[in-house]
C-alpha cells in the first residue's frame, strides 16, 4: 500500500542559485507539500511557478506582520505565485501545501513563511491560485535575489484514503 | 435533519506505514451540507483535516463550522485574517461550533475555483484536557479572497470521536474532497 506522506525530493543547494527545480513529478499523491529553509543573498521575495507557465495565471492573497503591524496584499492575473514578503540573508522557512495537484480544479496552494533575523522578520501565509486545470509535473521555487549555499529543498506527497 | 456525508471508520482504517497515516476521505455529494467523520480511532496522537471546498449555492465564498463528537456548546474561535487589503482579527467566545471564515469558494466563483483549508487537531485522544485547534485556510478568485489563521478550544475534555464539517445549510460540491490523516507519536 502507498506511503500516506511520503518525500518525492530533495535538492540541496551547493553554489547560490535563484530557482530550484522539481520535475517528472508523478501524479500518484493527492497533495504536494513543498518545504524550503535556507537564506537568501540579499532579502528579495520567493515564487512559485507551475508547468514552466509564465502566463499571466497566477493570483494570490496573503497577510504580513513584520512585527510592527500586520497588512494584507494581493496579486492579480500575475505570472507567479508569490510566497513571501521580505527575505531575510540568514533563516527562512517556508511551507507550501499544493491541493489536488493531478486533479480537474484549478490549483490552489497554502503557504507560510516564517522569517526571522533578531530584530528584523516577517511572517507571512498566502493563498495563491493557479487557473489551470492541467495536472502539475513541474515546479520552479525562485528567489528574486538568490537562495545561500546550503538552502534544502524537500517535496513531499501525501496520499488520501 | 440535514442530509450528511458520513465516513464510518473501522479500527486500524488508513493506509501506508509511517507515522503520518490517511484515515478516511470524503468527497462532496452536491445535496448534502455535511461532511462527517465517525468512530475516529483513537491510536493516534494527533489528527490533520486537509480540506478541498466548493458549495452548490450561489455565494462567492462561505464560511465552514466544524463540530467535535456532536457537541454545540463550549467552543471559542481567535481568527486572523487578509483580504487582499487589510487584515483583521476577530473573536467568538461561548459558540456553538468552530467557526473557518469563507475557506470554501461558492458557485459564484469562477469554475474550478477551490476553497481549502488544514486543521490540526493535537491531543484529540485525551481525556484530561480540554482540546484545542488550528487551522489555516483561504480562497483566491484572481482579484479577490481571503486568507485566514484561525485557534480554536472546545471546553470538553471527552476523548475526539467524530468530526463534522458544515457549510451552515449551504451544500459541499461535488469537486469538494475532505480527508482525514492520524499522525503517531513515538
Amino acid at each position: 500500500m502507498a506511503t500516506t506522506y511520503e518525500p518525492i525530493a530533495t535538492s540541496t543547494v551547493a553554489v547560490a542559485a535563484a530557482s530550484i527545480t522539481f520535475s517528472s513529478i508523478p501524479a500518484t499523491y493527492t497533495d504536494l507539500k513543498l518545504v524550503v529553509s535556507g537564506g537568501t543573498t540579499l532579502g528579495g521575495y520567493a515564487y512559485l511557478q507551475f508547468n514552466s507557465d509564465t502566463g499571466s495565471n497566477y493570483s494570490t492573497t496573503r497577510l504580513d506582520g513584520d512585527g510592527a503591524g500586520a497588512a494584507s496584499a494581493r496579486t492579480t492575473s500575475a505570472t507567479f505565485i508569490r510566497t513571501s514578503s521580505a527575505l531575510t540573508t540568514t533563516a527562512n522557512l517556508t511551507n507550501i501545501d499544493i491541493f489536488s495537484y493531478a486533479g480537474s480544479t484549478f490549483k490552489t496552494t497554502l503557504s507560510n513563511t516564517a522569517a526571522d533575523d533578531n530584530g528584523s522578520g516577517r511572517v507571512t501565509p498566502v493563498v495563491g491560485l493557479w487557473r489551470s486545470t492541467s495536472a502539475i509535473t513541474s515546479l520552479v521555487f525562485t528567489s528574486t535575489n538568490t537562495f545561500a549555499t546550503g538552502t534544502t529543498a524537500t517535496l513531499y506527497g501525501i496520499k488520501n484514503a | 435533519m440535514l442530509n450528511s456525508i458520513v465516513a464510518l471508520l473501522g479500527n486500524g482504517a488508513g493506509g501506508g506505514g509511517g507515522s503520518y497515516e490517511s484515515i478516511a476521505t470524503v468527497t462532496g455529494t452536491g445535496s448534502s451540507a455535511t461532511i462527517t467523520f465517525s468512530s475516529i480511532p483513537s491510536t493516534y496522537t494527533s489528527l490533520q483535516v486537509r480540506i478541498l471546498g466548493r458549495t452548490t449555492s450561489a455565494q462567492t465564498n462561505v464560511a465552514m463550522y466544524i463540530t467535535y463528537n456532536s457537541s454545540t456548546s463550549g467552543y471559542a474561535n481567535h481568527q486572523l485574517g487578509g483580504d487582499g487589503a487589510t487584515a483583521s482579527t476577530n473573536v467568538d467566545i461561548s459558540g456553538s461550533s468552530m467557526i473557518i471564515y469563507n475557506a470554501v469558494t461558492g458557485a459564484s466563483a469562477t469554475s474550478g475555483m477551490m476553497g481549502v483549508g488544514i486543521i490540526d487537531i493535537h491531543d484529540y485522544a485525551s481525556t484530561t484536557r480540554n482540546k484545542t485547534f488550528r487551522a489555516m485556510s483561504g480562497n483566491d478568485r484572481n482579484g479577490s479572497g481571503e486568507i485566514w489563521l484561525t485557534s480554536g478550544f472546545l471546553n470538553n475534555t471527552a476523548a475526539l470521536s467524530s468530526i463534522t464539517l458544515s457549510l451552515g445549510g449551504y451544500n459541499w460540491a461535488t469537486t469538494s474532497v475532505v480527508s482525514l490523516y492520524g499522525i503517531k507519536g513515538a
